[in-house]
């Protein structure tokens, strides 16, 4: 178990990349930036696992972003959020 | 379907199940005996994984819910280590992580896989089938309120909603809110309350009958 490279609370940016290769990160939430919601556990990396090279794993963090960032006129409050698991090779620190 | 003379097929098909007829189904049946050919696994751990996924319906789910309602400790484990807590309940999710949202007053929860369809079978049995549309995976994470008032879910806007959406390595179950008058309740009669949508998060309020 590597140590996490991030905390929660900690404001993060989803990478922007379409890699040609199966991955968990729908297009809607790529760029987007979220905060830490909660450090989860080690799972095998998708992009890596469908290649056949073995199972290597990465840390999966859950990242909360308002909903109101993500949707331009979206119905609804300030408060709604959506919230998603990303691996942590798709994620960087965020200003 | 066995008419070749150099293995059989009866460990992985059964005889009560329709011939695979698509490429898609054929290429499924050969994947699944080359696996237990070659010793990765047996063909009676595939019928008990099986049997263990039919068998699984949301009075799992309900099962824990109660729990929680009754036992606030237990509420607690649920809430901070989800996985472990269902083992003491005899529940098991691995190789994937457990994660229950709470319902408040304040927040209500409702969970969708915008990637394909991720549903924690062993607690809730098979998902419905509008849960796997291409509508509902689309709609609730763009415009939730609308599609949970399609449902009968009408939130005024001091409730926050949180869409979580299950891309990856964990399982998702909503803890919705106990209703009023059923303090007296015993745990059995609050399980037989509890339903699919309001674990899912597309009912929220659960009616004493």
């Amino acid at each position: 178990m590597s140590e996490p490279r991030f905390v929660k609370g900690q404001r993060v940016r989803i990478a922007d990349r379409t890699p040609p290769v199966h991955h968990r990160v729908p297009s809607y939430a790529k760029g987007q930036v979220g905060i830490i919601e909660r450090v989860c556990g080690m799972h095998p990396e998708p992009e890596r696992c469908i290649r056949g090279d073995g199972k290597p794993f990465q840390r999966i963090y859950r990242v909360r972003i308002p909903q109101t960032d993500l949707w331009r006129s979206y119905k609804g409050t300030e408060g709604d959020k959506l919230e998603i698991e990303i691996f942590e090779h798709w994620l960087e620190p965020a200003e | 379907m066995s008419d070749h003379d150099d293995h059989d097929h009866s460990r992985t098909f059964q005889p009560d199940h329709p011939e695979p007829t698509s490429d898609a189904a054929l290429v499924g049946l050969a994947l699944r005996e080359i696996l237990i050919e070659d010793g990765h696994y047996t063909a009676e751990e595939e019928q008990a994984v099986i049997a263990r996924m039919q068998g699984a319906s949301p009075e799992n789910g309900g099962k824990i819910v109660a729990r929680a309602w009754t036992d606030p400790e237990y509420r607690q484990r649920l809430l901070e280590n989800g996985a472990e807590s269902i083992r003491e309940l005899g529940f098991e999710l691995e190789p994937y992580e457990f994660t229950v949202m709470e319902n408040t007053d304040d927040v209500h929860n409702v969970i969708v896989c915008t990637l394909c369809s991720c549903y924690p079978r062993a607690l809730l049995g098979m998902s419905p089938a509008w849960y796997k549309s291409n509508s509902y995976r689309s709609r609730v994470v763009r415009e939730p309120r609308t599609v949970l008032s399609e449902f009968g879910v009408n939130l005024t806007d001091d409730v926050d909603v949180r869409v979580h959406d299950s891309t990856a390595e964990l399982r998702y179950m909503v803890l919705p809110q106990r209703p009023e008058g059923t303090d007296a309740w015993s745990e059995e009669n609050l399980a037989a309350l509890i339903t699919r949508d309001s674990l899912i998060g597309t009912q929220r309020d659960l009616v004493p009958g």
